[in-house]
């Protein structure tokens, strides 16, 4: 048997209980006291996520904003200090070799914030890309913790945690903060549709850290929350995850992530031909989110018919503890993705419902307009 | 983890508890429902169906996978629990009182000779 890499937090997590699961070679909680009881936290007060499996890249260079522009297809050298992006990381054909969230430090350096399963092939492929525009690609990841803090109650710990003044941080933006006596830098971001905070430290911080969080939420009805409610939630608020909605196969245009390929920025971009003639043209096949009439759940790779003819394959499929029925997603030719659609489950006929997700409205902490 | 003594087992964590009329109540155990983390759906047989032991009869799906059930004994499926079907959730919060899942009408006093005890089923979730 081969032993998962370990986050920081591995101990903390054994001393509540958790559940593990290999992740990506890591060995993460999956759950602590049950999935849908974390969810339903998450969603009414809040809930604490170890993502330190995820993988952090620091570029440096004069021309590093012109290098990400390069190699993502969102428009990033723009990016004020203090601001956060998303953006797909495309190969030629337009295909997905990872996503992530560009963090534009008030200092003035990037960090990216990689998927655990592909930090090693993106730092690879960053560092291919590097040479001509003169920038330093760092591997951070080994030294770097992030903690994520989601849920409506997320800035009342916060602040009872010793972090002020968070009134001002909006969404997609990030602060270099002290909070409880340890260096992070302190973005308002997360993977759940909630408002809530991400919080990256040093790896040997990241148990004290936890354990003030924690204490500092409990009355407030904060819990630890594993992998589990992670997944459930994102795609209750209609986040894609990489390997499922968007993938080498699945372009950021099929996956309706099309806003977040600017076609325009000055220089090209890798994938770009690609994707223009996919954007021009209308994709092949689409992404796209349903949910059925009950609590059977459609598991990946589930056939997806339009009468008795397969068009498409579930890529995602949970029990929303919010709608109380089963969601997911799937890829469909994209001439069947507005007709009637259904799924066999062991012998059932189940309508496949779509809906433009989220399927729970988002409730972040934007600027009032 | 709870394992009554007065139940029977089987390998595949049934449980099974004789009525002493010739029926029999069978659900998951303490162990399985623990294992499956929150229960979402449970699919049942409809009453009436004849069951073969070791044979597939419904469907247990929590979050992270859909697993079959299997019949622990031969018999008629006189009865299902029918609250499941909105509180699924009874399977882990009483997996051997509210969480029952079919009722058997079996044929034979010794139907249930060849389930484990408590004292080999505990053995099996420690081996």
């Amino acid at each position: 048997m081969t032993i998962g890499r370990r986050t920081p937090l591995h101990g903390c997590h054994s001393g509540l209980g958790a559940r593990f699961v290999d992740f990506a070679g890591w060995e993460m909680p999956v759950f602590y006291a049950g999935i849908i009881p974390e969810h339903r936290a998450v969603r009414s007060a809040a809930g604490l996520f170890d993502v330190s499996h995820m993988g952090e890249a620091v570029v440096r260079g004069e021309r590093a904003g012109a290098f990400l522009d390069h190699v993502l297809t969102n428009s990033i050298s723009g990016l004020a200090p203090g601001r956060v992006i998303y953006s797909p990381m495309c190969v030629e054909d337009g295909g997905a070799i990872d996503d992530l969230l560009v963090y534009r430090r008030p200092g003035g350096d990037w960090l990216l914030c990689l998927n655990a399963s592909n930090t090693g092939t993106d730092l690879d492929w960053l560092r291919e890309r590097a040479g001509p525009f003169g920038v330093e690609v760092e591997d951070q990841s080994a030294e770097t913790a992030l903690l994520a803090l989601q849920g409506p109650k997320a800035a009342e710990i916060l602040s009872k945690a010793g972090a002020e003044s968070l009134e001002a941080l909006f969404y997609y933006h990030c602060e270099e903060r002290r909070v409880a006596g340890v260096d992070c830098l302190l973005s308002r971001t997360g993977y759940t549709g909630e408002d809530g905070f991400e919080l990256f430290c040093g790896s040997g911080h990241a148990a004290g850290l936890w354990e003030t969080l924690l204490r500092a939420g409990e009355p407030l009805g904060l819990v630890p929350a594993g992998l589990g409610a992670r997944d459930s939630l994102r795609l209750e608020a209609g986040m894609p995850l990489y390997g499922h909605e968007l993938s080498r196969e699945i372009t950021p245009v099929q996956a309706g992530l099309g806003w977040t390929v600017k076609l325009r920025k000055p220089g090209g971009f890798v994938g770009r031909d690609a994707l223009e003639r996919e954007k021009r043209d209308g994709p092949a096949r689409r992404v796209i989110h349903f949910h059925t009439a009950d609590r059977r759940i459609l598991r990946p790779d589930t056939q997806v018919l339009e009468g008795d003819q397969a068009v498409g394959r579930v890529l995602s499929g949970t029990f929303s503890p919010v709608l109380e029925v089963a969601i997911g997603s799937a890829l469909v030719a994209a001439p069947a993705a507005d007709r009637p659609l259904a799924a066999d489950v062991r012998g059932n006929r189940v309508a496949v419902n779509r809906i433009r997700p989220p399927f729970v409205p988002h409730r972040v902490y934007r600027p009032p307009s | 983890m709870s394992i009554p003594t007065e139940l029977k087992y089987t390998k595949d964590h049934e449980w099974v508890r004789d009525l002493g009329d010739g029926t029999a109540l069978v659900g998951i155990t303490d162990y399985a429902q623990n294992n499956l983390g929150d229960v979402t759906f449970v699919e049942l047989p409809k009453p009436g169906a004849n069951l073969s032991a070791g044979a597939t009869f419904g469907v247990v799906e929590s979050v992270k996978a859909a697993s079959d059930l299997y019949a622990p004994i031969d018999g008629e499926v006189l009865e299902v629990n029918a609250v499941l079907d909105s509180e699924p959730e009874k399977v882990n919060q009483d997996p051997y009182g509210d969480g029952w899942m079919i009722k058997l009408k079996f044929v034979g006093a010794d139907a249930l000779a060849g389930l484990l005890d408590a004292g080999a089923y505990e053995q099996l979730c420690h081996g």
